[in-house]
């Protein structure tokens, strides 16, 4: 008799945990079947189009690698032309959303696209995963759906004018950037860091976008010791080759744009003496930062800089993130602090984990410019570990000043 | 009843019901988007079809409506009178664009409007406290006229389309008015218009305040849509789009600057997803056009079409009612 | 003093690059009365082709001069056929001449964006003239230096062709009365094609002498042709001498006027022609009100 009850027993104890399983667990089986749909937001035409092309060939470079399978799930990988106008951006983040239905988003790339379409994220609840550096996204205006596994604008200036001012022992520099945000804030954070330790920014110039002549402007730069740029996209190597031209000889120390591994194939011998931060270098010697080297070497005979990296390390995120979900991206507020709470340790740019504002903390590597073989290398000199988008100041007296600008911090001269 | 009293009717009726057979909410942004550019490509067509006058600085002042739209509501003005207020503003900044720039026709005028449209670029990146530098300002939200909130698709959308008939009436009354009869002779044979008693400039100072309502209205519908404005709109790549709107459109017809405001508008966002790159396709399609359809894709289409028809029934009575060529 | 020295001569420098880039267009403008939006493109393709063969193609590779010449070439060529086949089709017709040189310029954007990939591409200085001219105090980039004196070459030279020869004389005609010259027998339509492949070779060579200090990037285009119009507009159209003029003046507007006056660095150039079509519409030198 115990027998029949046992098995009786057993039999509706099977089948109710069969019901429990079907209730508390369909996830799985379904969710393991739904692909993950990832929209790629950047610029393949006009004048950004050489971030944009890098960017999309990291995440190409990601899927190919992981046979396009994030956790399990398999990848629908979509990828949209912005165009490069705020429009542009806002138009095809909708495309995304509301046609594609994606679950994620990559890029933009440039800060004003970012800035038209934040709010527009933040009302569909879609994860962002973007390398657009404008600081108040993760500062002053966070955005909840956001997270930039890069650095914000100043994060790579902070340890720059950091090593300039105690190694290069650089006392008065002068600075030069392009005339936007991108600049100011680059820049703001050199000078706040550099002046803190005992330095002193004699000039800010600041050439317009568009400049084909950089001539006016380094005819005033003189009587220093030191140059700081910050250009993006091409305009370095217009710079620097100018800057040797007119017979300029001061070290010239740069951020994650300027001293771009992908440039250096570009760059001639102008660039030699060249000294960059970024939160990206070629020569990490991570197991993950081989394999990503290598498999854009095999797909696209190029090696990677800034941008390639960016969006391999933020498809690697989603691919951890989604993992901790065991597969689950419908609950994008649980998505979301899936995402926000991924720490790796093994990336091409070494340990990423994200403070509670969602921008990144990691290492950043001080690289000198040289050439090696006929070739230009970025040599890694110096690694700062642990770095924050605060730097060292406290957090809340950070938030209070306001963002850095083309007039803050002021001149004290 | 006439083939064309049919097509507008059908072209009617599918506006109308656009939300209901569009696949997804998506194509009907889509479809908003080219009903405002559409307006936009109408206001300039007053100038480059109807006068004569070609403008490549009219981003300039469809950024000013946008920004002066945006900094209104930044004060703390309500959308009425942030609208209201950005109107007066961009007729303002439009009486003096016309007054500088008709100093001149010709070439000398689209060198003009292209200085003033640069100009108030570089001011846009440069007057940071007012227009917030490239880093542009956000419409936190939209307006709800009549408690219908613009926030949903389908009712932006139909705000538009009515937005978008009423200019489009508004530009058939001037095209048909004296004003716009005076305007078209200005364009043609200004010299004998000048003899015959007309004021030209006072003729083209009106049909650039004409002009400048409809960019206006289209730029508030622009920024209420994108919910941001940066200097990137006032760019002189932006004045030159909406300029091959109207001349691959056909300038000088009613129709023209929409159907040129369609193909920009799709293949920029819709095509731009199938085909990678599109940007040339684009350029190549302008190319067609002026080989095959040099008038413009409306009248290039009417031409194209009595062709047919005169081919087919030779000695017949070639054009099936309305005969008249479109306005 | 050193400061004001440095941007007194690469004014002339940079007057002399706007020159190549710009005689050009003027020459275009002033003949043909057909406004070229592809100038920008003209001149980016040049800096493309010519790069390419002083890097070096499947191992051929070729002297910094003699690429120079072969882009200029081959510029030309696509000019006179862009010519023949599409502007000739409606002459006249101002909006459809500027919808088919837009399309034009979309299309080569993109085309050398295909080709040539989006990053940016430094040009060697050709290696005789990589170095510094040293005039006592003064230390300036031969290469520079070198530019004035190709700039005046070429503008002694189309001064030659338009005062002296007889093509010259027939294009003059052509700026002055095109009807008038038909009727005494002049071939305009062959005259149009041969200026605006000249006009097109002229950007080319600019783009690809300009290339040593610019770089070749996409956006090359869109950074050059408000350049040329600023130039066009000032100088006045269809007069070289003005021109000539135009560039060296634009020159040391752009030096001076964003080393002194940064906060106007956007307008520095827009707000001259501005005033320069209100007060002056001909411009400088030119013969009439375009």
């Amino acid at each position: 008799m115990s027998r029949k009850v046992t098995r009786r027993k057993f039999m509706a104890a099977t089948a109710a945990g069969a019901v429990a399983a079907t209730f508390k667990f369909p996830a799985p089986a379904i969710a393991q079947a739904a692909p993950f749909k990832l929209g790629l937001l950047t610029i393949k035409t006009g004048p950004l189009a050489q971030g944009g092309i890098q960017m999309e060939q990291g995440v190409i470079t990601y899927l190919k690698e992981k046979d396009n399978t994030f956790a399990g799930r398999k990848v629908d990988f979509v990828s949209a032309d912005t165009g490069g106008s705020p429009a542009g951006a806002k138009t095809k983040a909708q495309e995304l959303v509301e046609r594609d239905k994606v679950d994620t988003i990559v890029g933009p790339l440039a800060a004003f696209e970012l800035l038209a379409i934040t709010d527009y994220i933040a009302q569909a609840k879609t994860p962002l995963l973007s390398l657009a550096a404008a600081e108040d996204l993760t500062q002053r205006r966070p955005n909840p759906y956001f997270l930039r596994a890069s650095a914000c604008s100043s994060q790579a200036m902070h340890p720059m004018a950091d090593y300039a001012a105690k190694e290069m022992k650089l006392k008065n520099m002068i600075t030069i950037s392009e005339d936007f945000a991108f600049g100011y804030e680059q820049m703001g954070g050199f000078q706040q860091t550099f002046e803190d330790n005992g330095g002193r920014i004699l000039k800010k110039l600041w050439p317009p976008l568009a400049t084909p002549d950089y001539t006016p402007y380094l005819a005033q730069i003189a009587d220093c010791d030191g140059v700081c740029q910050g250009f993006a996209g091409g305009n370095p190597l217009k710079f620097m080759k100018q800057y040797g031209s007119a017979g300029l000889k001061f070290p010239v120390v740069t951020g994650q744009t300027g001293g771009d591994d992908a440039l250096l194939r570009s760059y001639g011998d102008e660039a030699i003496g060249l000294v960059s931060c970024c939160p990206y270098t070629l020569d990490a010697e991570t197991e993950a930062n081989k394999r990503f080297v290598a498999g854009m070497q095999k797909n696209f005979n190029l090696d990677p800089g800034f941008y390639a990296a960016g969006l391999y390390i933020n498809c690697m995120v989603i691919d951890a993130a989604l993992t901790k979900a065991g597969g689950k991206s419908d609950d994008k507020a649980e998505f979301m602090k899936a995402l926000r709470s991924v720490s790796l340790s093994d990336t091409p740019r070494g340990p990423v984990k994200f403070d509670h504002l969602g921008n990144a903390v990691g290492n950043f590597y001080i690289r000198n410019c040289e050439k090696v073989g006929g070739k230009l290398v970025n040599k890694t000199v110096k690694t700062y570990t642990n770095v924050s988008q605060f730097w060292t100041y406290d957090e809340q007296k950070f938030l209070q000043q306001p963002v850095y600008s083309r007039d803050f911090p002021p001149l004290k001269s | 009843m006439t083939i064309r009293f049919f097509t507008l009717i059908a072209a009617f009726a599918a506006l109308v019901t656009v939300p209901y057979w569009m696949p997804g909410i998506y194509y009907v942004n889509v479809s908003s988007q080219i009903l405002f550019y559409a307006i936009f490509a109408l206001g300039l067509n007053v100038l480059v079809g109807y006068a004569g006058l070609v403008s490549l600085g009219h981003a300039g002042l469809f950024g000013v409506t946008a920004y002066a739209t945006g900094y209104m509501l930044q004060l703390g003005f309500g959308h009425p009178a942030a609208i209201l207020i950005a109107l007066v503003i961009s007729l303002i900044a439009m009486a003096i664009f016309a007054a500088l720039s008709l100093r001149s026709t010709g070439i000398g005028f689209i060198m003009i409007t292209l200085a003033l449209g640069e100009i108030l670029w570089g001011l846009a990146y440069r007057w940071i406290s007012l227009t917030g530098g490239d880093n542009g300002l956000s419409l936190k939200t939209r307006p709800e006229p009549f408690g219908y909130s613009l926030s949903d698709v389908n009712t932006f959308y139909y705000a538009t389309l009515v937005v978008f008939l009423l200019s489009l009436a508004a530009m058939a009354v001037f095209v048909r008015s004296p004003l716009g009869a005076a305007l078209m002779g200005t364009r043609d044979q200004p010299r004998r218009m000048n003899a015959l008693g007309y004021h030209v400039w006072a003729i083209r100072f009106y049909a650039c305040l004409f002009s400048g309502l409809l960019t206006a209205v289209s730029a508030i519908l622009f920024v209420y849509y994108t919910q941001f404005i940066s200097p990137q709109t006032l760019a002189l790549t932006s004045s030159a789009e909406v300029l091959l709107m109207v001349i691959s459109g056909g300038p000088g017809t009613l129709l023209g600057p929409i159907v040129g405001a369609t193909l920009v508008v799709a293949v920029k966002t819709v095509v731009s997803g199938f085909i990678e790159r599109w940007n040339f396709l684009l350029g190549a399609i302008f190319v067609a056009i002026v080989i095959l359809m040099p008038e413009g894709l409306v009248p290039g289409t009417v031409r194209l079409w009595r062709l047919a028809w005169r081919k087919r029934a030779p000695g017949t009575t070639p054009v099936p009612g309305g005969a008249e060529a479109k306005p | 003093m050193n400061f004001w020295l440095v941007l007194a001569v690469n004014s002339i420098t940079f007057g002399g690059l706007l020159f190549l880039l710009s005689a050009g267009f003027s020459l275009i403008f002033g003949l043909m009365r057909i406004p070229n939006l592809t100038h920008g493109s003209l001149f980016m393709l040049g800096a493309y082709i010519g790069v390419t063969f002083v890097l070096g193609i499947h191992g051929f590779q070729l002297n910094f001069w003699l690429a120079a010449v072969l882009a200029t070439l081959s510029v030309a060529a696509l000019g006179a056929l862009a010519e023949r086949f599409l502007l000739r089709r409606m002459p006249g017709d101002q909006l459809a001449q500027v919808l088919v040189t837009l399309g034009l310029s979309f299309m080569a954007a993109d085309l050398c964006l295909m080709i040539w990939g989006g990053d940016p591409i430094s040009v060697p200085t050709p290696p005789e003239l990589d170095g510094f001219a040293r005039f006592g105090v003064l230390v300036f980039p031969a290469y520079r230096l070198a530019i004035i004196v190709i700039a005046i070459v070429f503008a002694i030279g189309l001064w030659l062709l338009l005062d002296r020869t007889r093509l010259g004389a027939m294009i003059r005609a052509g700026v002055d009365d095109p009807d008038m010259a038909r009727v005494v027998g002049i071939r305009v339509s062959q005259l149009f094609t041969i200026v605006f492949a000249l006009g097109a070779g002229l950007a080319a060579f600019a783009g690809i002498i300009g290339g040593p200090i610019l770089s070749v990037y996409p956006g090359l285009d869109q950074d050059m042709l408000p350049l040329a119009l600023v130039v066009v507009i000032l100088g006045g159209t269809g007069s070289l001498l003005g021109s000539f003029v135009g560039s060296i003046i634009i020159g040391f507007i752009y030096n001076f006027g964003q080393a002194l006056l940064p906060e106007l660095a956007y307008f520095v150039l827009f707000l001259p022609m501005l005033l320069v079509l209100l007060l002056r519409p001909q411009g400088l030198f030119g013969r009439h009100v375009p």
